[in-house]
């Protein structure tokens, strides 16, 4: 038999959850390696910002705790990439220090490395001025201004840092904002396997059972050999056929045959998908085009002020047949009103979201002339500078959305029914992509710093 | 008349990172991708049209072993800009479930 790693991801993210079954049944496999990824630029700019996880403590800990127990019992690895769902300090912090916890609590001992992915402003700075960071996604050029406004930025790493990391003897390797597929990527290559079927192994494993039907947030089992990659969820409710493998390299990417990691580009034009079983699916004639140039990601957000929002509801035919004078006005009576006690229009912005006309696709739109028989809406303002005036304007919004005369306004006691007392919301701090740059590097682990430490 | 919402087996929208929109509609079998492809119907000008992009704008790629065609454009508001609708970009694709193929 021709060498192959066997590679266990136990659900989509950490915190996800997954049925214990589906670990055991993984775990009687003999895997090499058990991971899972951490998190995702997808939930938007407020994790990065914050500094909170995507996922809360609690699920972490479930998750966290069953798979050191698997990894420690089999001696073998435990990998997790983009801790805390953004992969920043604090959020690789948190799940190092759950860790932490749960070996004290249960008595395991392993030697860990936390691998750092937050940068250094200052270094970054350096790098614009020598002229090795580009624009991704027609961003504007990265500039000293942007950095300094940012909140945090955070590289993006490929396998290499995995690789240090466990060939210094790693038993748990956490890191900071890497690549999806680069734990997997790097165990493939630790075990001198080819990169292409490596990093199509990560592309599937980072995702736990999403390859699989029906989907769920469940584990993944691979294989990966010299020229190919079989997979199959170890939940036999699951299976991955053909076109389930097929369809997942078209999940989050620009393109579904040319996806762009550190260092190189995996196509997969040519792949070839077959069953193996009415369970499992070999993939074959992915192709790895090593870059010129190895290049990181780096994701950064700024703040963009304070929030407050608000939610209601009508349900007057009058006011829907002229919904859009109705906020006209409103939007006039806040702007007085917020004037009269000292916020000038430029101090925030006011939304108000139609959900039953365009909440959801906004201008693109296409249905534009539905009379619904009632409407939503969500009132928002994001003040610039705190969250005391957000509030304030907010609270002005709402009222005038309460109270503002139309012309054949029968319901005179109110224009909209709120579900919630109070109805105002003070949702605070409020962030925006500001970096989605790239970084070359002439080390591909020289972001990413690594301490260890004997738990 | 056959709708994309009858012949499709997939038809979904997803975040590509937090300023592009990607757009997949995946039918069943290698016919029946054959008979739309033929069509000519699905192409970056109709996405350009749909989506009120430029044309240029949109990278349109045919996946022939997921049966799949993908369009991937910017989005109308970085996700979680203010004005965003969509953070996740997973509700974009309802303009084509009723777009007529002509198979």
């Amino acid at each position: 038999m021709s060498k192959e790693i066997r590679l266990l991801s136990t659900s989509a993210i950490l915190g996800y959850g997954f049925p214990e079954a589906s670990l055991k049944a993984g775990l009687d496999r003999d895997p090499h390696v058990i991971g899972v990824d951490g998190g995702s630029v997808d939930p938007g700019p407020h994790y990065l910002g914050s500094g909170k996880p995507f996922c809360s403590p609690m699920a972490i800990r479930r998750d966290l705790r069953l798979m050191l127990h698997a990894a420690i019992d089999k001696k073998i690895p435990m990998v997790i990439g983009t801790c805390g769902g953004a992969g920043g300090a604090p959020h690789l912090a948190l799940v190092v220090s759950m860790v932490r916890e749960i070996a004290r609590e249960d008595g395991l001992h392993f030697k860990m490395a936390a691998i750092h992915a937050e940068q250094d402003k200052a270094e970054l700075k350096r790098r614009v001025v020598a002229g090795t960071i580009s624009s991704l996604a027609h961003q504007p050029p990265l500039t000293d201004a942007t950095i300094d406004r940012a909140t945090r930025i955070v590289g993006m790493m490929g396998p290499e840092p995995f690789i240090t990391a466990l060939d210094a003897g790693a038993q748990v390797v956490l890191a900071g904002r890497a690549s999806d597929p680069a734990p997997w990527a790097a165990a493939v290559t630790r075990a001198q396997l080819p990169p292409a079927p490596g990093w199509y192994a990560g592309k599937m494993l980072e995702c736990g059972a999403t390859p699989a039907i029906p989907k769920g947030h469940d584990s993944l089992f691979v294989t990966v050999r010299d020229d190919h990659v079989e997979c199959e969820p170890t939940n036999p409710a699951r299976r991955c056929t053909p076109l389930s493998i097929a369809n997942h390299s078209l999940h989050e990417n620009s393109s579904p045959i040319h996806h762009i990691e550190p260092g190189g580009m995996l196509d997969t034009s040519d792949c070839r998908f077959d069953a193996v079983s009415d369970r499992a699916v070999r993939i074959s004639g992915m192709r790895w085009n090593p870059a010129d140039q190895y290049t990181v990601k780096l994701e950064g957000v700024e703040l963009a002020g304070y929030r407050a929002i608000c939610v209601c509801g009508t349900r007057d035919p009058m006011l829907i047949g002229r919904l859009d004078h109705f906020l006209d006005s409103v939007r006039g009576e806040v702007s007085t009103k917020a004037s009269a006690f000292g916020v000038d229009p430029d101090a925030y912005q006011l939304g108000i979201r139609v959900y039953g006309r365009d909440g959801v696709m906004g201008a693109r739109e296409p249905c534009r002339d539905a009379l619904p028989h009632e409407l939503g809406f969500v009132i928002e303002v994001v003040a610039h500078d705190n969250q005391e005036i957000a509030s304030a304007v907010l609270g002005m919004a709402r009222t005038n959305m309460l109270h503002t005369d139309f012309p054949g306004r029968l319901c005179r006691e109110g224009n909209m029914a709120f579900p919630f007392s109070p109805s105002d919301i003070e949702v605070g701090p409020v962030y925006r992509f500001s970096v989605f740059h790239v970084a070359e590097l002439d080390d591909p682990t020289e972001l990413f710093p690594i301490e260890y430490e004997t738990v | 008349m056959t709708l994309i919402r009858d012949a499709a087996r997939v038809c979904k929208s997803k975040n590509a990172g937090p300023f592009e929109l990607t757009i997949d509609v995946v039918f069943d079998d290698a016919e029946t991708f054959r008979r739309v492809k033929a069509t000519g119907v699905l192409c970056p000008a109709l996405f350009a049209r749909l989506y009120n992009v430029p044309e240029e704008h949109v990278l349109f790629t045919p996946y022939d072993a997921a049966f799949a065609f993908k369009a991937t454009l910017p989005r109308l508001v970085p996700s979680g800009d203010f004005g965003d609708t969509d953070v996740y970009g997973c509700q974009q694709h309802a303009p084509l479930l009723d777009v007529d193929l002509p198979i």
